[in-house]
């Protein structure tokens, strides 16, 4: 499950960040989780259970938003919102997309005391 | 954001949204608060805290799952100091950047690099022994990535290449730093081609960069026309798909041309090859797409 190896960069990222910004405690961390990228919510939140265990996280909450899929269709020329890979343009039914939004897998802010 | 429970009300704001999902709910003096709604989000503990939140999804008017409500509890002292930190930093930065460096150290040898992917069975340290084989005086090197055992670098090294097994334990997918770490101990093949065989897995190694100059999916016959649509990640990631195993085609119904237009839907163009390594089909040209990926990438600098 690489969503484990993810939840540890996510805990070490905003660790090095709170300790930097010099936070006695993280109380909320936000995340960008786009639907078109790698990662699923249920199994990354049930590894940061684990991930913070000990760390300036531990106890906070985690905001997670779901950037929608976005792609950019050839044949009708305009970007479009496909729900996941895979999907056919809701335009014309094609395949010829490209997909320009949704991948992402962002820290997008923390919450510190 | 209320400064008792710690629940955003709506102050704080990413990307126009609040930073929680609307809710109602009551603390132990009497006071009830509402907060904004949001859609399209999950808001989850990674705890069980000292208060009398319940813990299990709600299923809010917008249909988000909604699994908990407050960042923090009535004893979490200097709550009224907390202050919200934008950071907007990819979780992948860090991988991405050591692949970058790898890249520059690949590209430095000028070394065409393929990150080889597929399902566990799929062929690949097959195919590699057939590749390697008919590459006959091109330098070659491999990477082996499994959770255990150095049996596939074993295979590699009896054809004469050099081959290193990278063992990622309980580990899905190679990263680029264990590539990294790889290519310290075995030096990239000068104006050659490095093959890197990641671990068996249609779904974690996609996410990670390993530097390399492409991807290429292999898919056997012997697995389902739908593996492009059940795991797109990877087929969306690939540069090229190898059809292997065609060979045994006459003994099974599997459509050929219904996996590559699946491959195409979740990566339209993409490249495909129908290739055996018992019967040899497709060999030529997959050495002559390995010798034009060369081309290119000393074409690109």
């Amino acid at each position: 499950m690489h969503e484990m190896s993810l939840a540890q960069s996510i805990v070490e990222l905003v660790e090095e960040r709170a300790r930097a910004e010099g936070a006695q405690r993280v109380t909320r961390v936000g995340l960008a989780v786009g639907a078109l990228g790698h990662v699923e919510p249920e199994a990354l939140t049930f590894c940061l259970a684990s991930a913070v265990r000990d760390t300036l996280l531990e106890g906070c909450a985690f905001d997670i938003v779901r950037p929608g899929g976005r792609a950019y269709c050839f044949d009708c020329r305009h970007e479009v919102e496909i729900a996941a890979r895979g999907d056919a343009c809701p335009g014309c039914g094609g395949h010829a997309l490209h997909v320009a939004g949704g991948e992402d897998l962002k820290v997008t802010h923390m919450e510190i005391v | 954001m209320c400064t008792t429970c710690g629940c955003g009300e709506g102050e704080a704001r990413v990307a126009g949204q609040p930073l929680t999902s609307g809710h109602t709910h009551t603390h132990a003096d009497g006071t009830t608060h509402s907060h904004a709604p949001a859609d399209g989000r999950y808001h989850h503990h990674a705890h069980e805290h000292g208060h009398d939140h319940h813990h299990a999804p709600d299923h809010t008017p917008d249909g988000a799952l909604h699994y908990g409500h407050g960042a923090a509890g009535n004893s979490v002292p200097g709550i009224g100091q907390a202050r919200l930190v934008a950071i907007e930093e990819d979780v992948l930065a860090r991988n991405d950047a050591i692949a970058a460096a790898n890249r520059a150290q690949l590209a430095a040898s000028r070394t065409l690099t393929l990150n080889l992917m597929s399902s566990p069975g799929a062929g690949k340290t097959t195919l590699l022994v057939e590749t390697i084989r008919r590459l006959g005086q091109t330098p070659v090197a491999v990477i082996e990535g499994d959770q255990e055992t150095t049996a596939d670098a074993d295979r590699i090294r009896a054809t004469g290449a050099p081959a290193i097994q990278v063992n990622t334990g309980k580990g899905c997918h190679l990263d680029a730093a264990m590539v990294g770490h790889a290519l310290a101990h075995q030096p990239p093949p000068a104006d050659g081609v490095l093959l890197i065989e990641n671990v068996g897995n249609l779904v974690c190694p996609a996410a990670f960069d390993l530097g390399e100059t492409h991807r290429v999916v292999i898919a056997s016959v012997t697995e389902g026309e739908d593996k492009p649509l059940k795991y797109p990640g990877i087929f969306a990631t690939a540069d090229l798909m190898l059809v292997a195993k065609t060979d045994l085609l006459p003994h099974l119904d599997f459509d050929v041309a219904q996996l590559i237009a699946n491959a195409r839907k979740v990566r339209p163009g993409i490249a495909v090859i129908r290739l055996s390594a018992r019967s040899g089909e497709g060999f030529d040209d997959w050495l002559g797409w390995i010798d034009a990926a060369r081309r290119m990438a000393r074409l690109a600098g």
